[in-house]
């Protein structure tokens, strides 16, 4: 540990800048900066490459510490490949992500520092990875079928911290944490339900006492019974852990239960940002409001209404010019199709891309 | 309306559908008896393993046989019992009098042919028509279904629609012969929740434009049965466990896995700071208890659940529900 | 390298060689191979024109693999004999040579028993004849079969000019230069499924290497490697191997190198295509997210779960190992003379036409061995594939 707080610093004084520590009670943990993410298009013989799939395209939003930030979106919105940029499984095209840590300085003091974490290489990222962590959503393929449910919680341990001897006591108690037992250690995944296997991914994302943990679409593969216990103890874990969510998901209903904040993403934009009851109660951007209004409302009395859109999300390889959303806003105007909106805070809190916030 | 002379469209008795795996019996469907009337919007809901896709599978005999096989059960379509008729027969009758809406568009049409020529292929086949007369058909269809321009659209390949654009394209198929049964298996899961608003909303409509016929929707999400269907089958391990027009489901529901179902689901309108469980997990084709299957789960459980199977008892008039809670003593919880 | 291990040997695999073992037909078609391989490497003790066991002089030897001590003893002996011979002959000490001077008479005796083994004493049959005509109680102890598989045959076929038909000695006759046909099969099966288990390892070795860096890293390692293995792939091998060999006189090794230069490109396009679909899974993104070395995705993560396809084609790469090696045999390109070869036995099958036995032999072991190879890939095959029922009615 210490060697990487000495690493740290270093890096601090060649890529970091000094930040002092603000008397804010909410600290920042990530702040990330007109985040893009492309990937290229190949075409022809030689490969060339003749486009790009903006999958994310300039995002910016921060997080605090302790709190559950909600990425909400459908498909091809973008999401998906946040999360992966942000553990840097894939890597960003252009942007920052600032992480907030903290490093020991030669004099012995602690001092905060902001790491530009899309900047790091490889070796440099190392102590990054194991404080930011990931959660899959398909617990069938993201863990190894030939690895015992012990091997897999245990390895992030071993690439980080070297074999030991506890590393197998760890393991257990995590096990334990999530609600399995001790035995399981032995057992191959495929002996185990979804449910079970979940909760075998969020104990392997826990092994190294993350600060961060990106969740991406945890309990959509699961069965709707199952679902509820994954989030539980995601909450519960959260508490005692002190970790910090960043919650992907499709759905809004467990979004918004989950989320202290959401963003709305469309075509690899935030079109809203802000705490979550004010996004549920008034939304502001008529893509939120027509999502929400979409969602079924689990009652035979009170049926959703259809949204008033027309078409499906475009590809993201042809985006709509203007404002992304303008070929099936209903209020769209023609300054819609010129002007794409900025994205800035029209609330407190509350950041919108719309040229027509609340209107609709 | 009289529910008495509404007629049954399809009525399944005692059906039991075992698949062997790995040398063991499993029985994904043990003992439905269901019914759907005509114009009805009949919902089937369940988890992973719950026997609903199953059971869709054996209305339409497309059981894989091994490892399958119906073993017992009558399937009443009309008049005729589905599992009497030949071979020859059945074929005649899917795709043209019961068709089917499967869950993944994109695998279930053929990405080699335009959607055109699938949709006019069960029109030449059931219905004798010629290729211009089945082509204009198509057209029509497609746009009943909403596709936008379909003269230009019905001669595109499957991979040139949306997800959305090809469940659509999907019921237009389905519906071409006009079924009087349509059984659609998680026909919006694979889809976005704007989509799947859409798709909803077009299969509503299909139903209250066709008295005479109804529609079989199979999923695991109740909010969906809530935004379409008339009544609703819960299932949960090969069996029914309650059956209730949706309304009367909602707004009381019987069984203790319903209610836990219910209760597990975040909502939109009331934030819960914690969500309420169902312990335990959902058990494994392989691994169904003995006796009550709910019982290693339930919260109200007792002695009798673990060796008695419970039967399935009219509570109210057309609520039935498979628990021992309600059985004589335990009525009152 | 402990956990590698345990990682391929999961329940998945356990269960898939339980399933392997419930087709029969493949299953003891493996063990009749495994078995006959095995036994192959005993052939010695069976076929073999050396002897088991030879006493000699009251000295027993072991002469299965080599009699070069009973040469030595028996040279050693004979060059004792024939200096007492010799030098009691020619001693002056008695003017008149008594020829019937029991002395003298022992020792010519001597010199000629010894000096008549010498003459034949590798060829193991005739030492037993020898020793059975001097009744000295000396014996050999011959194979079941005491043919070898390079040894010509041309002084016991007497006036019968080779090849000869099968007989009671010779089970399926000789070959044009006198030599057992059986004995060159038997020892044939061991050197051609060597061959083709060697080839097929070194093969894999490289195929997997290469397919796993350019599946692992895509992009443009990939690219460019695609590209070279479509340049590779399109040297027209046979050509190659034929060329090479006629400037050198391939040996085993050589062959094998050669051969495996152009035998890995199916595999390295197996195994990328396979690591391309297996790295997407998240398994393999998590592992990234933690930081696992690359080394170690590949090796632990990806390589157990990516060698399906390697596995299933494992026996049919032995086949045409098989049957290249017979090819170049028949062609004359291949393993030096006087290996036993069944592409040049079928080869001088060829140009004696009208003995079917030297045209038969080989044909029929090279189809059994062939067939229940196929057998085993077939169940091997099956034995793999994830669905139980493959059809639907």
């Amino acid at each position: 540990m210490r060697e990487f707080k000495k690493r740290g610093l270093n890096l601090l004084e060649e890529k970091g800048k000094l930040i002092r520590g603000n008397g804010k009670e909410k600290e920042n943990l990530l702040e990330v900066k007109d985040l893009k993410t492309y990937f290229p298009v190949f075409g022809g013989v030689f490969r060339k490459v003749i486009g790009y799939v903006k999958a994310v395209d300039g995002v910016s939003f921060s997080i605090d510490k302790g709190e559950v930030f909600g990425l909400v979106g459908e498909t091809g919105c973008g999401k998906s490949t946040i999360g992966k940029t942000l553990v840097r499984i894939l890597n960003p095209t252009f942007g920052d992500i600032f992480y907030y840590d903290k490093v020991e300085l030669k004099s012995g003091k602690e001092q905060s520092v902001k790491i530009d974490i899309s900047k790091l290489n490889r070796k440099e990222l190392m102590p990054y990875r194991s404080k930011i962590q990931m959660i899959f959503q398909d617990p069938y393929s993201s863990l190894n079928p030939r690895f015992t449910v012990g091997d897999i919680i245990e390895e992030p341990l071993t690439v980080h911290r070297g074999k030991h001897k506890e590393n197998k006591e760890i393991v257990k108690d995590l096990l334990k944490k999530v609600g399995m037992s001790e035995e399981h250690i032995y057992r191959y995944p495929h002996e185990f339900s979804g449910g079970q296997r979940q909760r075998i991914g969020i104990a392997r994302a826990l092994s190294t006492n993350p600060e961060l943990i990106i969740a991406d679409e945890p309990v959509s593969a699961l069965d709707v019974s199952i679902q509820a216990q994954v989030i539980n103890l995601m909450q519960d874990l959260q508490d005692e852990f002190r970790v910090t969510y960043i919650f992907i998901s499709h759905d809004l209903s467990v979004v918004r239960h989950i989320a202290h904040r959401i963003a709305v993403m469309y075509l690899g934009f935030i079109m809203e940002m802000g705490p979550a009851d004010k996004i549920h109660n008034n939304p502001l951007n008529p893509y939120t409001k027509v999502l929400l209004s979409a969602v079924p409302r689990g009652n035979p009395r009170k049926k959703a209404k259809k949204p008033p859109l027309r078409g499906e999300v475009p590809s993201s390889l042809h985006k709509p010019s203007g404002c992304p959303f303008h070929p099936r806003c209903p209020i769209a105007k023609d300054i819609c199709k010129k002007e794409d909106p900025v994205f800035e805070e029209k609330e407190r809190g509350v950041f919108v891309k719309c040229h027509f916030p609340g209107v609709f | 309306m009289g529910k008495k002379q509404r007629k049954e469209l399809l009525k399944v008795e005692n059906l039991k559908t075992h698949f062997v795996i790995e040398e063991q019996k499993a029985k994904a469907v043990d003992g439905l008896d269901f019914y759907v009337f005509e114009g009805e919007f009949f919902g089937i809901v369940g988890e992973s393993g719950s026997g609903k896709s199953v059971t869709a599978l054996s209305i339409l005999r497309l059981i894989p046989d091994p490892p399958g096989k119906i073993s017992s059960g009558k399937i009443f379509f009309g008049d005729k019992d589905l599992l009497g008729l030949s071979w020859e027969d059945m074929r005649k009758i899917r795709g043209n009098e019961i068709s089917m809406i499967f869950q993944e568009p994109m695998t279930s049409l053929n990405p080699v042919f335009t959607v055109g020529v699938q949709i006019m292929e069960p029109l030449i086949i059931h219905r004798d028509m010629d290729k211009r007369e089945a082509r204009a058909e198509a057209i029509k269809m497609l746009k009943k279904v909403g596709i936008p321009s379909p003269e230009l659209r019905v001669d595109d390949y499957p991979h040139q629609f949306s997800g959305g654009m090809r469940q659509r394209a999907m019921i237009a198929m389905a519906l071409c012969c006009n079924p009087s049964l349509l059984i659609a298996d998680e026909p919006t899961t694979a889809l976005d929740v704007t989509v799947q608003a859409q798709i909803l909303e077009l299969m509503t409509e299909i139903k209250n434009k066709r008295k005479e016929s109804a529609i079989i929707l199979i999923t695991h999400d109740l909010a969906v049965i809530a935004e379409t269907c008339d009544r609703v089958m819960v299932m949960y391990c090969g069996k029914i466990q309650e059956v209730a027009s949706t309304v009367d489901l909602f707004e009381n529901p019987l069984h203790p896995y319903t209610k836990g179902l219910m209760a597990s689901i975040p909502s939109l309108a009331k934030k819960k700071k914690r969500l309420t469980t169902i312990p335990g997990n959902v058990p494994g084709i392989l691994h169904f208890p003995p006796g009550c299957p709910f019982h290693t789960r339930c919260k109200y459980k007792m002695p009798v659940c673990e060796k008695v199977v419970p039967e399935l008892l009219k509570v109210e008039k057309d609520h039935l529900v498979r628990c021992h809670l309600y059985n004589g003593e335990g009525k009152n919880r | 390298m402990n956990k590698r291990i345990k990682s391929f040997f999961s329940p998945l695999l356990i269960k898939r060689i339980k399933k392997f073992r419930s087709f029969k037909r493949g299953y003891y078609s493996l063990l009749i191979i495994g078995i006959a391989y095995l036994l192959s490497f005993f052939a010695e003790f069976i076929i073999n024109d050396k002897a088991l066991l030879v006493k000699f002089d009251g000295k027993k030897f072991v002469t299965l693999y080599s009699d070069v001590s009973l040469k030595k003893f028996i040279f050693a002996k004979a060059i004792e004999t024939k200096e007492n011979y010799f030098k009691y002959k020619n001693i002056p000490a008695t003017d008149t040579l008594n020829l019937s001077d029991e002395k003298f008479i022992t020792l010519k005796a001597e010199y000629e028993r010894y000096d008549r083994i010498k003459k034949d004493f590798d060829n193991h049959r005739v030492l037993r004849k020898i020793f059975e005509e001097q009744k000295r109680g000396d014996w050999v102890i011959l194979v079941p079969y005491s043919y070898g598989p390079n040894e010509n045959l041309l002084d016991e076929l007497g006036d019968r000019n080779p090849p000869t038909g099968p007989d009671r000695k010779n089970f399926l006759g000789t070959d044009d230069r006198g030599r057992d046909v059986l004995a060159r099969l038997v020892y044939g099966f061991r050197i051609y499924m060597t061959f083709s288990l060697l080839l097929t390892l070194t093969s894999y070795i490289i195929g997997i290497f290469f397919g796993a860096i350019l599946g692992y890293y895509g992009g443009k390692v990939d690219f460019l490697g695609l590209r070279f293995i479509e340049i590779w792939a399109s040297i027209p091998f046979l050509f190659t191997v034929m060329v090479i060999s006629s400037i050198m006189i391939p040996n085993f090794t050589i062959l094998i190198v050669i051969l495996s230069l152009f035998y890995w490109i199916s595999m390295a396009r197996y195994i990328r295509a396979e690591f391309l679909r297996e790295k997407s899974n998240d398994y393999v993104q998590a592992a990234v997210a933690v930081g696992v070395s690359d080394r170690k995705i590949i090796l632990s993560h990806i390589l157990p779960n990516s060698l399906t396809p390697a596995i299933s084609f494992l026996p049919f790469t032995i086949i045409s190992g098989i049957a290249v090696l017979a090819s170049l045999d028949f062609l004359g390109f291949g393993l030096p003379e006087p290996t036993p070869s069944w592409g040049q036995l079928l080869s001088q099958g060829i140009s004696n036409l009208s003995s079917w036995w030297l045209t038969f032999s080989p044909m029929a072991a090279m189809f059994l061995t062939l067939m229940l190879i196929a057998f085993i890939g077939e169940a091997v095959r099956e034995a793999l594939d994830p669905k139980i029922y493959s059809r639907m009615k």
